[in-house]
């Protein structure tokens, strides 16, 4: 059962001396940004509240990046794709990764025209 | 498993033959595959959220606003309690990894308390959102709902803090609700179940009251919830059609109905997962106490049962971030 493990994260730039440490690394490293997240969410800094990129305000941008580092590392560490091969790791990472962005897409443009229907044709809903 | 390759003297039904492309055994494969199919439907469940959310993004009640709970302390703490479950949640996943990691090196002491600690983990998550969700379902302030379903919160004129209508309402004591109960002799076989104020009192506790307003749904440009004049929430206070309290898959004091049928959807269908992998995880747990593991050679079942278990947490950070954070 010889298992072995990948040490280094962040492209190189932390080498663990074993598997213990870098795991008690990476929950040090998500906590920290999950700790970001709440602190934004508390503070709403109006400069990230104001601005928006693509429909949606830069806070909620950070939000999603963020969420997405993180579930890299769980999946990466947490669940050890980083020790499997490469193939494992693209037949689970990217199927579900194009159907879901597949979804997103269709389903927000489609909530999107039903938003602009309700606001500019003559129907009210708010009474 | 996957260095013990098997001759053909042992080679099993299941094993996948000698041949192995992903160079993983069987039992795992089995379970990402049910991992990918299980992504697609809470990401099914988080994109139907996000289709309501942008079809009524005006008026979307804001999450900040809604779970400001924690137990045993009183006062106003927005996103504290959820983060205290993330951090949970989180953490019973590293003890469930270093249960692996012990198991890799046949450790069969570590295991056991690795898993217990993880068991204990997943139990206090799972019970804190059993607490969130009574929080929820009982409510906090009240609100009146108009014909429209629409929902009109009371704040403070000067302040702009909430106003719980049991604050508001004038009891009217010639109302002589009499509510049909088992100890009466008469069952309640349907219809709504009555609030505690009626509509008219606190309608008429409202108009006696100066230095109340009414707040819409409707979120202005500040990124708040509209807060109406006196003489307009006077003026839509006859739109009100009943009281609200609490929420439900029918009836949501705190803003659109839709957010409070995709909370329970959403954090429910986690909260079973939570659950089974909490009973899952507690079957493995006896296994590895009476050896099973140790017998076989390996401990395999440990590490599958674990990336069930980040699995879960992985799904929680997305329903962290979609239904609390943005």
């Amino acid at each position: 059962m010889a298992h072995e493990h990948k040490l280094t994260i962040f492209r190189g730039l932390v080498t663990f001396k074993n598997n213990q440490q870098k795991i008690w690394g990476v929950l040090l490293f998500l906590s920290l940004v999950t700790a970001v997240e709440v602190g934004l969410g508390i503070v709403k800094p109006e400069f990230l509240t104001k601005s928006s990129l693509l429909g949606t305000k830069l806070l909620n941008w950070i939000f999603i990046i963020l969420t997405l580092v993180k579930a890299y590392y769980i999946a990466w560490d947490f669940m050890h794709l980083r020790d499997e091969r490469a193939s494992l790791r693209r037949v689970v990472v990217w199927t579900p990764v194009f159907l879901i962005v597949y979804l997103i897409t269709l389903l927000l443009s489609e909530a999107n025209y039903v938003y602009e229907m309700f606001n500019t044709t003559f129907m009210t809903w708010d009474f | 498993m996957d260095s013990s390759i098997s001759q053909h003297a042992d080679e099993n039904l299941w094993g996948g033959g000698d041949q192995k492309p992903l160079n993983a055994s069987y039992g795992k494969l089995m379970m990402w595959f049910f991992i990918v199919s299980d992504a697609l439907t809470f990401s099914a469940f988080l994109a139907a959220y996000g289709f309501s959310r942008f079809k009524f993004i005006e008026t979307w009640p804001i999450a900040d606003e809604v779970f400001t709970h924690v137990p045993f302390f009183h006062g106003n703490f927005p996103m504290y309690y959820v983060a205290f479950m993330t951090f949970v949640l989180i953490m019973s996943s590293v003890t469930m990894v270093l249960a692996v990691d012990a198991g890799h090196s046949m450790n069969k002491k570590k295991v056991v308390l690795y898993m217990l600690l993880t068991i204990i983990g997943g139990a206090i998550f799972v019970g804190s959102q059993a607490w969130e969700w009574a929080t929820f379902i009982k409510g906090d302030y009240g609100a009146l709902e108009t014909k429209g379903g629409r929902i009109l919160q009371f704040v403070d004129i000067n302040t702009g803090d909430r106003v719980a209508i049991s604050e508001l309402a004038i009891e009217d004591p010639s109302e002589t609700a009499v509510y049909h109960s088992s100890s009466q002799g008469v069952w309640f076989e349907s219809g709504e179940k009555p609030s505690t104020y009626s509509l008219e009192e606190v309608t008429s506790g409202f108009l006696a009251n100066e230095a109340v307003t009414i707040r819409t749904e409707r979120i202005n440009e500040e990124g708040e919830k509209t807060v109406l004049s006196r003489d307009e929430a006077i003026a839509k206070l006859s739109d009100a059609v009943r009281v609200v309290e609490g929420a439900n898959l029918i009836r949501n004091e705190y803003g659109s109905r839709l957010f409070a049928d995709f909370f329970f959807f959403i954090t429910g269908f986690h909260g079973f997962h939570v659950f089974s992998g909490v009973m899952i995880n507690i079957i493995i747990f006896f296994n590895v106490l009476i050896g099973t593991y140790e017998k076989r050679g390996h401990y395999e079942m440990v590490e599958k049962v674990g990336l069930y278990w980040h699995f879960v947490d992985l799904v929680w950070v997305f329903v962290f971030t979609f239904f609390y954070l943005v």
